[in-house]
């Protein structure tokens, strides 16, 4: 396939390597292997250890073929040869034939025959293989090779090691594309088997990858055992909603269930791979817990209703606060978990038929809406251009966006690429840095100015000691290749504007900088894209800029800019919120201020949760519909690129559940509005009509993605047709000429006045609050096997801080903020810069969010003994 | 026959009881080679030792001087690493140089340095030799205390460490790249050549200089004495002497170093000044002409010259210069289990031919030795051989990445050729050998493997 | 069945500092380890790691490829005789077998006494001395069975004086003293010896 993009892969055509495969005379490219020059002519040489994603080993043999370079015909792995000029290659001669029979068979003397009871039996390539050329009876009487079966090599992760065909992908994929190599090849020559040290397990964040990539049974996902056959799965190609990252993936089901996810490589995105937490997701969404009907409060409890009373409650809760307050007293918080289309159903309804502005698809978690849709965006291929520089503003990668890690570790260690890590202390990207500033948290803007220029080097600056700060403005100055910045919220104990003014910084300071958004919720960029944040609307367009533009579109528009969710939650607590709709949000665990959150739940008049699980807010809620989702809706999602990706319906909802958008539709009705919106391709069609603009970069990355994706799997040919849809200007699309003949511009971010760093309290310690992967959130709580992986959290400080402290390592301490107060055990951390505590919040038992006031810039913490 | 008196190049010092002394070697004209190479251009050195032909001494016989030739110009830093591992079956010579004369190898080593341009060296000993380990870690420390090691050496320009490193236990290090791989902390793997030929791409990616213990303590020698004393010895293709041990069923087994190309395997294995002929009077059957992965010859070899091009041309290869002598009692079958038995546990593991293959090849060869046998065995083992070494012809194909897997396919090819009425004898002892062409003799055939052993080598039965 | 002690720890970072990069140091930090404990402990084993800057699992990898490292403890000494060609044809089999009818044990196992281990091996480059063995590394050649008594029955009374216990190899150490070294070469540098500057790079080879 041709590179679509860039007509580079014409230019390589033409000038490509002449080489002659099975007497047809072929064009290689300059420097590919034999083995993909062959399968890109339809010739498939089979493979064992070769993967395309990794570096070649050619250890299996499987790949041999007789291959004439000027001094006679050799057997040659073809995985390992790459095409020279003038290059003879014989894939079908007795000699080649007989070589590949030779191994198959040395694969199979001691693999044992238990295919039917294996989970890979029936899409084993080995069994695959056998089946094709296989010998017929085996020849070999000895007894085979005997290890105890399945052993755990993690808690996601099972081995069996009679199976295994030692072909170095999973010990291969471990160290060198994930970075953790706990699992290697152990003892030698017939006796090697893969495994772990004692008490080392494959605790990867990217284990069940090695189940994926395994070309036998011998890797097994503890969740999938014998739980399905190949053959009765059914599937469907979607793209994982777990973070932004947007990883593409087939989602299998069984019997109307789903049972399993398989990462599908898509060049731009995620080469294949998958997160454990993206993989074993899917456990949450067959929980019992699952709500499938609608509930309204009644007397002090929710029970279950009618999808009649459920609506009839909620448009008269609507309708009071709108009596009472006007539009501004209906909130809208949430969002980012929906779907484009549905996200922009509820933004039509919030603001064209409610008419409030008060609305934020982020929890006050994230960054300013027009911050990010008006920054000059770069993709992942160009964060990673070979020879780049890369500024991570970003929190840390590998927890948050765990396979955008993987292409930026990759881009480092393969493609040149120099990273300047400004987290606030140590992290997964590190070691992997040229250089890392841990600047003290809020004066991230500070560090910006070192990096422009506009701030010397020459003395300390945010913490960080001069000769660093030196070494990344070298590097910065030394830039060849494009400068990106990895942009997110790297502490919830800041509020956002300390990177937003970082943002501001570099933006004005570098010129030709872009930005790769690190915003973590599944689809928060679509969400926001489709208006679900105060002062803007659908298309990455401003409020005042699209009024009039909206206007001749929608019922209304409206006309005040609205609060974001701090300000929404402030007029909730203070009784000036009639309705709070909550999407998928569930403020008292996401929201950095917990009292806050409290308030404004108990202070809302009336609050609506559009739902999957009930949550700690949602069980506070009034009316409480249950929402399909994943798997459950057609539709697109954006991933943090911008680039529009499928999301493809495999199984029904549970109970009555209905998409987002349906229910948005049906409030409007009963409001006296149409949304005009009866399916997912209507709600496509006019984003296309009135967002024309924003669909063109939307366009250009779909089509580079579809025409890219080369999946592992036979993926869905309605999936493809339904990205399509999802994103292609059709030629018969009625545009809205006669009504105004040009849309408004997209937001372009405009660098305000920066402010001054915080004042520094000596007596304190600035709180870093941090994600990991495995959390108490919806998703890890309710997928069985990953629930248990929530690491809990300790504070963290340096040696010097604590050595002032007076307390005792392991032992619980009280950390005390303006706002509250939190017990919690203590831990020496040199990665955690002089000044500095850290800790990880959603974790199981330790309220972190209590210490938070969403109205500071920053958290500052006293530690006192617990027993005080 | 060819018993000359040519001069001991490599062991002219073994005659001392302290030749593995600084003392000792200075008196006998240590470290004059080393000054002699400093007053010479590299350039100089390199062609010296290219105009004396001398043979790569650790299996391959690949010129060293050309070998020196081949790094790329202008990618630095270069490494020369010293193949002291020692392993193959029937080889001896590499050891006895290490412990009773290390100053020879580093003078070797730091003449070759120099001349290569390589600025650190590594010398890996092999790890079950104790005290060849002792004797190069005192002599290095003696040749650091003296200048002969380490900064400014001797008061010149010429500067280099050589840090003695050693393994431990696997025969498959002593290839090159898998050498450097140990070298670099890892399982002794091999890896594909090309792209790793070492010289190109060797240790940490740099160019580097593989060269054997035997073909460096040629060099000071060489230097001294000139490309041209060194050349007048020898054949045409095969200069200067050689250090050969022969062992097995001979009067007086040993390791003797003798001019290369013109002493005859008969002068070796009968001349009274060498092996003295076959123990108690008996018949020569077989012999191994050049380490255990070399095909075996036989009677009618014997007057062939420990020459290369003529040993190779005449079907296998002087390798290790390693002689193992079998008489007429040996039995075959068992010489052959033996010898593949080594390979299949010496296997690295990485190519499937070689792991699943070798440890087939022995497991059908044990049940053969233990009466377990079927007639459609020996077809068995040979197609085995054969998907392992396609064709099974010399010098060998290979479906692996080194040639250890199919050197396993030597003895076979050798012993099945030459003695298949050995085989057959053992296999008439099955009582199920009739059975055979069912696959009726399974159940009493397949003995239980030791779990998670493939090969045993403790046991005395084979 | 522990960790490096302090002394042997300053001797591994010795070692580390002669190699332009660490891991290359991990052979003979194992071997370090083992002469400490008699075998490869776990701890030791992750001490190691964390000093070469690898992971335990690659240290075992490492570790267990090279038959040497014991992951158990293992007797005193370890008798390996050699069974290999060579020995075979002069009687390496019978050798083997006396000895284990003599120490009661199979080979691979240990004496209840915990003196000796007793193992078959591969050759160990004595060929002309066959039958031979080693004793913790250290030979005996051409070996009858009287003399194999006779070597277990020094061993088990203490006067095997030329044999240190299990794990010990070279009793001498390298010592590179730092006014001599020349110091590791670092892969990445790019720097050409000065001894072949002045010369066009292209004419030296
Ligand atoms: C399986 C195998 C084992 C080898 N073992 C040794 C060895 O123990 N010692 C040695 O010097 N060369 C050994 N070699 C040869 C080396 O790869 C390499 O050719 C040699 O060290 C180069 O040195 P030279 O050119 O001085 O002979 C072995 C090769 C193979 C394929
Ligand atoms: S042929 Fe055998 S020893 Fe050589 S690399 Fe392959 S598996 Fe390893
Ligand atoms: S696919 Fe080439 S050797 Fe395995």
């Amino acid at each position: 396939m041709a590179d679509p993009r860039s007509g580079v892969g014409a230019e390589q055509v033409a000038g490509g390597v002449p080489v002659t495969i099975n007497g047809k005379e072929l064009l290689a490219r300059e420097g590919e292997l034999l083995i993909e020059a062959a399968q890109r002519h339809g010739i498939y040489i089979p493979r064992f250890c070769y993967h395309p994603r990794m570096e070649p080993v050619g250890m299996c043999r499987m790949c041999l073929v007789e291959v004439d370079t000027g001094r006679g015909f050799a057997l040659q792995p073809s995985c390992m040869l790459t095409c020279t000029p003038g290059m003879v290659v014989d894939t079908e001669s007795e000699v080649t034939r007989k070589a590949q029979d030779g191994v198959l068979e040395f694969l199979l003397i001691n693999h044992p025959l238990d295919c039917p009871v294996c989970d890979k039996g029936g899409e084993c390539p080995l069994q695959d293989q056998t089946v094709a050329y296989g010998p017929g009876e085996s020849r070999f009487v000895e007894e085979k090779r005997h290890y105890e079966k399945p052993i755990p090599i993690s808690d996601l992760v099972l081995l069996d090691r009679e199976r295994c065909i030692l072909c170095d992908r999973c010990t291969r994929f471990a160290d060198t594309v994930a970075g953790d190599p706990l699992i290697h090849f152990i003892h030698r020559g017939s006796n090697t088997e893969v495994n772990t040290f004692p008490d080392h397990p494959f605790a990867s964040y990217f284990s069940g990858n090695t189940v994926q990539i395994c070309p036998v049974g011998a890797l097994t996902s503890v969740d999938y055992r014998f739980r399905a056959r190949p053959w009765d799965l059914e599937e469907t190609e979607s793209t994982c909603q777990s973070c932004a990252v947007g990883c593409r993936m087939a989602v299998q089901s069984s019997r109307n269930q789903v049972l399993r996810y398989v990462g599908l490589d898509l060049d731009d995105v995620n080469w294949g791979w998958l997160c454990d937490k993206g993989r074993y997701g899917f456990q949450a969404l067959n929980h019992e817990d699952r709500l499938g009907t609608p509930l309204v409060r009644s007397a002090d409890e929710l029970v279950p209703s009618r999808w009649n009373e459920a609506y009839k409650r909620a448009v008269e809760a609507i309708r009071a606060a709108l009596e009472s307050h006007g539009p501004a007293g209906v909130a809208v918080l949430g969002g980012s978990r929906l779907s484009n289309e549905s996200a922009y159903a509820w933004a039509k309804l919030a603001k064209g038929v409610i008419g409030t502005d008060n609305v934020d698809a982020q929890l006050g978690d994230g960054l300013p809406a027009e911050l990010i849709l008006g920054l000059p965006l770069a993709t992942i291929d160009e964060t990673c251009t070979p020879g780049g520089t890369v500024i991570l503003f970003a929190p840390d990668l590998k927890e948050e966006l765990p396979v955008l890690f993987l292409r930026l570790r990759h881009a480092v260690l393969r493609d040149r690429v120099t990273v300047i890590d400004c987290h606030p202390h140590a992290n997964s990207f590190t070691t992997l840095a040229a250089v890392s500033l841990h600047g003290r948290p809020g004066e991230q803007a500070e560090l910006a100015k070192v990096l422009t220029g506009a701030l010397g080097a020459d003395r300390e600056v945010a913490g960080v000691a001069p000769d660093r700060l030196a070494r990344a403005r070298a590097l910065v100055e030394a830039a060849q290749g494009p400068v990106t910045v990895v942009l997110g919220r790297q502490t919830l104990g800041e509020s956002g504007s300390a990177i937003a003014d970082a943002a501001s910084v570099l933006l004005a300071g570098l010129p030709g900088v872009r930005f790769l958004s690190a915003l973590r919720r599944a689809n928060v960029h679509g969400a926001l894209e489709m208006g679900l944040a105060p002062g803007v609307l659908p298309g990455r367009v401003g409020l005042d800029e699209g009024r009039s533009w909206f206007a001749s579109h929608w019922p209304g528009v409206p006309e005040v800019r609205g609060l974001d969710a701090r300000g929404v939650l402030e007029e909730a607590a203070a009784g000036r919120i009639g309705a709070l709709i909550l999407l998928g949000a569930d403020p008292l665990a996401d929201f950095p201020d917990r009292k806050l959150a409290e308030q404004a739940l108990a202070g809302a008049g009336c609050v609506i949760a559009v739902d999957q699980f009930l949550t700690g807010s949602s069980q506070l809620a009034d009316v409480v519909f249950p929402a399909a989702g994943f798997a459950e809706v057609d539709g697109t999602t954006t991933n943090l690129e911008g680039r529009v990706l499928p999301l493809g319906q495999r199984v029904t909802p549970p109970g009555t559940a209905q998409p987002d958008w349906v229910i948005a539709a049906e409030l409007a009705r009963r409001m006296g509005a149409d949304l005009g919106i009866e399916s997912v391709r209507d709600v496509q069609d006019e984003i296309r009509r009135v967002a024309p603009a924003r669909t063109d970069r939307a366009v250009e990355l779909a089509e580079a993605a579809g025409g890219e994706a080369h999946a592992e799997l036979e993926v869905g040919a309605e999936a493809q047709a339904e990205l399509g849809t999802g994103a292609e200007v059709s030629g018969d699309a009625d545009m809205p000429q006669a009504v105004t003949p040009t849309p408004p511009p997209l937001i372009e971010h405009r660098p305000g006045p920066i402010a001054d760093p915080p004042p520094v309290d000596s007596y304190s310690l600035r709180l870093v609050v941090t994600r990991k992967l495995y959390d108490a959130g919806v998703i890890v709580s309710h997928s069985a096997s990953l629930s248990s992986l929530a690491p809990g959290t300790v504070l963290r400080v340096n040696g010097y801080d604590f050595d002032r402290l007076g307390v005792v390592e392991g032992s619980v301490v009280q950390v005390k903020s303006p706002r509250g107060r939190i017990d919690v055990e203590i831990r020496i951390d040199n990665g955690i810069p002089r000044g500095t505590a850290a800790i990880v919040v959603n974790q199981p038992g330790v309220p972190v969010t209590e210490l938070i006031d969403a109205s500071e810039r920053i958290t500052d913490v006293r530690i006192e003994r617990g027993d005080a | 026959m060819a018993i000359t008196d040519a001069p001991k190049i490599v062991t002219s010092r073994f005659q001392y009881d302290d030749s593995h002394t600084l003392a000792r070697y200075e008196a006998t004209g240590g470290y004059q080679a080393l000054r002699k190479a400093l007053g010479m251009s590299p350039t100089a050195v390199v062609e010296e030792v290219k105009a004396a032909s001398l043979l790569g001494r650790g299996g391959a016989g690949f010129p060293a001087g050309v070998k020196w030739g081949f790094c790329p110009p202008g990618v630095w830093p270069r490494y020369l690493v010293v193949n002291g591992d020692e392993s193959e079956p029937g080889t001896y010579k590499d050891r006895m140089l290490m412990e009773r004369d290390p100053h020879q190898i580093i003078e070797g080593v730091l003449i070759a340095s120099y001349a290569v341009g390589c600025s650190q060296a590594f010398l890996y000993v092999r790890g079950e030799m104790a005290l060849a380990q002792e004797r190069i870690a005192a002599a290095l420390n003696e040749a650091y205390d003296a200048g002969y090691v380490g900064r400014n050496i001797l008061g010149s320009e010429f500067s280099l460490d050589i840090v003695l490193h050693w393994g431990a236990g696997a025969y498959i290090v002593g290839e090159e790249t898998a050498l450097i791989e140990s070298l670099e902390g890892h399982r002794g793997m091999p890896r594909l050549k090309p792209p790793y030929f070492p010289a190109a791409k060797g240790l940490y990616l740099q160019p580097t200089i593989v060269n054997n213990i035997e073909t460096l303590s040629n060099i000071p020698w060489i230097v001294a004495n000139g490309a041209e004393a060194f050349a007048a010895l020898g054949a045409e293709t095969s200069k200067g002497t050689r250090l050969f041990a022969v062992s097995g069923h001979v009067a007086n087994p040993g390791v003797f170093e003798v001019e290369y190309g013109v002493t005859t395997f008969r002068d070796l294995i009968y001349a009274p000044v060498y092996a003295g002929g076959i123990r108690g009077g008996r018949k020569l059957k077989a012999f191994i002409p050049g380490g255990a992965s070399s095909p075996w010859f036989f009677e009618e070899h014997l007057d062939l010259p420990l020459e290369k091009v003529t040993v190779d041309r005449a079907g296998s290869m002087l390798g290790s210069g390693a002689i193992v002598v079998m008489d007429e009692t040996t039995d075959m079958v068992r010489a052959c289990h033996r010898v593949v038995r080594f390979f299949a546990s010496e296997s690295c593991g990485k190519c499937t031919p070689c792991r699943e293959g070798t440890t087939w090849l022995e497991r059908i060869l044990k049940r053969i030795l233990d009466g377990q046998g079927r007639m459609s065995d020996l077809d068995l083992l040979l197609d085995v051989a054969d998907n392992i070494s396609p064709g099974i012809a010399w010098p060998p194909k290979q479906t692996t990445i080194c040639p250890l897997g199919p050197s396993a396919v030597s003895p076979i090819a050798s012993a099945i050729r030459r003695f298949r009425h050995e085989f057959e004898a053992h296999i008439a002892r099955n009582p199920n050998a009739a059975l055979e062409a069912s696959d009726g003799g399974a159940s009493t055939a397949a003995r239980p493997a030791a779990v998670e052993t493939a090969v045993s080598l403790g046991g005395h039965h084979g | 069945m522990a960790r490096l002690t302090p002394e042997n720890e300053a001797l591994a970072r010795e070692i580390i500092a002669r190699y332009p990069r660490p891991r290359s140091a991990l052979i003979p930090l194992l071997h370090l380890a083992q002469e400490q404990d008699g075998y490869l402990a776990t701890d030791a084993m992750e001490h190691v790691a964390e000093l070469v800057g690898c992971s335990p699992a690659q240290v075992l990898g490492t570790a267990s490829f090279y038959e040497m490292f014991k992951l158990e403890p293992v007797g005193r000494y370890v008798v390996n005789i050699c069974t290999d060609i060579a020995c075979m044809l002069l009687g390496a089999d019978e050798l083997l077998h006396h000895a284990e009818e003599q120490l009661g044990i199979r080979a691979g196992q240990t004496t209840a006494d915990g003196a000796i281990t007793l193992e078959g091996v591969t050759c160990i480059a004595a060929c002309t001395e066959a039958p031979c063995l080693q004793v913790n590394y250290r030979y005996r050649y051409r070996v009858t069975p009287e003399a194999f008594d006779q070597l277990c029955e020094d061993l088990r009374a203490g006067r095997a004086g030329d044999i240190p216990p299990h794990g010990t190899l070279a009793r001498v150490r390298q010592h590179i003293p730092a006014e001599r070294a020349a110091g590791p070469a670092d892969p990445s540098s790019g720097v050409q010896p000065a001894w072949m500057a002045e010369r066009p790079s292209g004419e030296a080879v």
